[in-house]
């Protein structure tokens, strides 16, 4: 140290200061004291943590079940914290919950607040309960429909889509479920194999598809006689029944030769549970809207 | 630590002190040598105690100077959050807010959203550039007389002085021991110091809250919890940074001491003594000549005036805030004793240098670091009105669905979504009308669920913005010629008819491939 000291001196070039003696190329760290009350701040600091440790949560310890951690004299939890607003949120929530919940379809429909708050609530609920049959798109799969297009099976007003979420179809728990059953043409031996092959190519003639114009013309008659009474005249569907439009572009189970032979062989019988019983009538309500809202609302 | 390192009467040197200790003729008798102990105690501490520091009243142009401008600061920063300012609609009429529940920075004509947060960046740019360019001209012109630190320390100093007298008498003061009079000098001391914290914390949160408003909650205490608690922050900071730490946080805690030491060069202005000129220092006789000595008369004015505690005529440091007190308390002294004044000045290094030798003084104040720093705040402020008068009073933004990307639709065409986000920055309502071009046979429709399919505008609130669906469809017979990849260009127009503004968005049609 004494050493050190001693290159305290002007020609140094600390200008007279004492030094720690460090230089580094030629710079020299002057040994300037720290003010005190920095010093305090310090302690300070430590006494606060100190304290800190003891108030709120601090020290993990491992138990014979796994792993606790001191709890502190305040009692804080961030757990209690989240939880408190996760209820605070809800109880403000739960205003607008009562009043979807007391409100109809088309006061809902027609109060902005109401309807941005129900579109959001059901995008949330469809992604939890629908998106794993429908797409997280609502875009749809084979055999489980698209509901952003302006193809309904069902019905596409903001009621009919209401009814069918609420109740499912061919859900066998819900008595006012959609129910109907396409006859399985094939498998109980109503048509022919030959006729089957004929209603199929008319049916691909309906929507302007490839086929066999002499079978067709054959098929319709089948058609008539087997078809009309769920699908209507000219194929254009009945939604009371559930019965599909066999005219458009789109197709629930496939419109090529080969599906379509298939679901008039053995019919499809497609089941949707009913979302009232757990859902709740307010969420349901928001689903509707949320669905009315892709697009092929009506 | 110490600097006395040699110890006892000094008759034993440091290096025979390192050596076994016991002197040849000391041998096996008891003795006593003279030795200290390296680390002793005493010189162990590696921190030192302040020094309080009783700054003298000075008179005279900087000192003036000084109190017009913390009159000047004092006077906009607590006037300015009254300041009226008539907006259209509901917009809040105070001339300066930062309104937090809003989202939006009032600032008389100007308006910010907090996604043109860029321009309180830009300002903060102007701010460091600014500070640099005084900095190479003139020296700690901040530091001196506009930082918030110095001004409130000079008006926590002017009540001290005011109500405990000055320099001598406070000293006086501080060493008495505690009696009714000083009791009751120190209590009022304290309760004025303690208002001026109150106001200065009150005033601050008045930037975030219509003013009178808010000032009538305080009173009823009714004003939110988060008023109070910032108010009690600032109040505790003022007292305490004004009050005590004072120079302390000039040395210890602000980084800008460091910072313009890199900013300094030897062109620029800092307060000087003019060494050449008052050296060797000395007392001075009345009616004695001036001849064979310096012009210091080593008074010790300018060190009893500092705030910082400093002796200006140990040269440049770091601690000097450059208020230039100590050339005001020189040039009384230089005026009495009959010399020039400026024996402590504004003075570069450069000059300084040039003077000793007896070369004239020469002003370099255009010189590269000084232009670079104006042009860059000039082209800074520049870029940042123009964007600020030019920006429009209408933006929106477009995003398509990607979820599906695409829908077909039962007559074999094909739908996309597109939400356009319309912000309206005025403060009326105002009926956008959308349309699109660019793709043959695009239809495009709103959704049925609210309104009605055909509708496509989008009204959008005062000061407000708006999120919208579209659809647009197009046809089966035009999807083989139109889609190049499954994609097309499409074309969004937002317009307001009203005021003629129309903003166009690319975008991309999508179909299957
Ligand atoms: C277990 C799979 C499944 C789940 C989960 C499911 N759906 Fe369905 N959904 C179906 C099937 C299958 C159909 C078609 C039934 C048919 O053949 O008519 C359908 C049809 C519908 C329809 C009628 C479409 C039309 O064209 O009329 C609506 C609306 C609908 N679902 C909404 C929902 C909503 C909302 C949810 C979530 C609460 C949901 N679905 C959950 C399987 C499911
Ligand atoms: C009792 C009413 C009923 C009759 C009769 C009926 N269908 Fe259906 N059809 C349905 C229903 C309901 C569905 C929906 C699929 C399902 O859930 O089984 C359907 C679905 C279909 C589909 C699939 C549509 C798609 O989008 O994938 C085809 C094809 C079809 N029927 C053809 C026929 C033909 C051909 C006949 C006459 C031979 C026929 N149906 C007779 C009720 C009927």
């Amino acid at each position: 140290m004494t050493d050190e000291i001693k290159s305290k001196d002007a020609a140094s070039g600390s200008g007279g200061m004492e030094t720690t003696g460090h230089v580094w190329d030629g710079i020299e760290e002057l040994n300037t004291p720290l003010p005190r009350w920095w010093l305090w701040t310090l302690y300070a600091c430590i006494i606060w943590a100190v304290g800190y440790m003891i108030v709120m949560p601090a020290v993990p310890f491992p138990t014979s079940d796994g792993w606790d951690y001191t709890k502190g004299l305040a009692g804080y939890s961030q757990r209690d914290v989240v939880r408190g607003e996760v209820a605070k949120s809800e109880a403000s929530r739960a205003i607008f919950e009562n009043r979807i919940a007391s409100a109809d379809l088309a006061e809902i429909r027609n109060d902005e607040d109401l309807l941005a708050v129900s579109l959001a609530g059901g995008a949330a609920a469809f992604g939890d309960n629908c998106a794993p049959c429908h797409g997280s798109g609502a875009q749809g799969f084979t055999g489980f429909p698209n509901l952003n297009d302006d193809d309904w099976i069902w019905g596409g007003s903001l009621d009919d889509i209401y009814q069918t979420i609420a109740h499912g179809i061919r859900w066998e728990e819900d008595d006012d479920t959609r129910y109907s059953e396409m006859p399985k043409f094939g498998v109980d031996e109503i048509l022919e194999p030959a006729d089957i092959s004929d209603v199929v190519q008319f049916v691909l003639s309906l929507s302007a598809s490839e086929h066999n114009a002499e079978q067709a013309v054959r098929g319709a008659v089948v058609f008539e006689d087997q078809c009309s009474a769920c699908h209507g005249e000219s194929g254009q569907g009945d939604r009371t029944m559930g019965a599909p439009n066999l005219n458009d572009a789109l197709w629930l189970y496939g419109g090529d030769e080969a599906a379509i032979t298939q679901t008039v062989t053995q019919a499809r019988y497609g089941v949707m549970p009913a979302w009232q019983g757990r859902l709740g009538d307010a969420t349901v309500k928001e689903l509707a809207l949320y669905v009315h809202a892709l697009g092929g609302g009506e | 630590m110490s600097t006395s390192a040699a110890g006892g009467d000094g008759t034993e040197t440091p290096s025979s002190l390192q050596s076994s200790g016991v002197p040849a003729d000391r041998k096996g008798a008891p003795h006593r040598i003279e030795v200290d102990a390296v680390n002793a105690k005493a010189k162990r501490s590696g921190y030192a105690a302040r020094v309080k520091i009783h700054p003298k009243r000075v008179s005279g142009r900087f000192r003036s100077i000084k109190w017009a401008v913390m009159i000047a600061t004092l006077l906009i920063y607590y006037v300015t959050p009254w300041l009226r300012w008539t907006r259209p609609g509901d917009a809040p009429d105070q001339a300066v807010l930062i309104d937090f529940q809003t989202q939006r920075f009032y600032f008389f004509f100007i308006e910010i959203w907090p996604q043109e947060f860029y321009y309180i960046t830009g300002l903060l740019i102007l701010a460091a550039f600014g500070l640099f360019l005084i900095n190479s001209v003139a020296g700690r012109i901040w530091c001196g007389y506009m930082c918030p630190q110095t001004v409130w320390t000079d008006l926590f100093i002017y009540v001290e002085r005011f109500v405990e007298g000055d320099r001598n008498a406070r000293l006086r003061l501080d060493k008495a021991p505690l009696s009714a009079s000083k009791f009751i000098k120190r209590f009022i001391k304290h309760a004025v110091w303690l208002a001026i914290a109150v106001s200065t914390g009150g005033a601050w949160i008045f930037y975030f809250a219509d003013a009178p408003t808010l000032a009538r909650e305080l009173v009823v205490l009714e004003a939110p919890v988060t008023a109070y608690f910032s108010m009690g922050i600032f109040t505790f900071t003022t007292y305490l940074l004004g009050g005590f730490a004072r120079e302390q946080v000039c040395i210890y805690m602000c980084p800008w001491p460091r910072i313009q030491g890199a900013m300094f060069d030897e062109d620029s202005m800092a307060i000087s003594y003019r060494d050449y000129r008052g050296e060797s220092r000395g007392p001075h006789k009345a009616g004695t000549g001036w001849e064979g000595r310096g012009d210091c008369i080593d008074c010790r004015q300018c060190v009893a005036a500092c705030p910082m505690g400093i002796d200006i005529r140990d040269g440049f440091q770091l601690e000097c805030i450059q208020c230039a007190l100590c050339i005001d308390a020189c040039d009384a002294i230089m005026a009495k004793v009959g010399r020039p004044r400026g024996l402590i000045d504004y003075e570069s290094e450069a000059n300084l240098e040039r003077l000793a030798k007896g070369e004239p003084r020469q002003s370099h104040i255009l010189r590269p670091r000084t232009l670079l720093y104006a042009a860059l705040i000039i082209g800074v402020a520049a870029l940042m009105s123009l964007t600020l008068f030019t920006r429009s009073t209408l933006d929106a933004n477009l995003i398509r669905d990607r979820n599906p990307v695409f829908v077909r639709l039962s007559d074999g065409s094909v739908r996309n979504g597109f939400t356009v986000r319309a912000i309206n920055k005025l403060h009326e309502t105002r009926q956008l009308t959308i349309s699109i071009t660019g793709l043959e046979g695009a239809i495009m429709t709103r959704g049925a669920t609210h309104g009605s399919p055909d509708d496509l505008t989008i009204v959008v609130g005062p000061d407000a913005t708006k999120a919208e669906k579209f659809y647009v469809s197009l046809p089966r017979a035009a999807l083989a010629g139109t889609l190049k990849g499954g994609a097309a260009n499409l074309v969004f127009v937002i317009q307001d008819p009203v005021t003629g503004q129309t903003i166009t968005e690319k975008t991309s049609f999508r179909g299957p491939e």
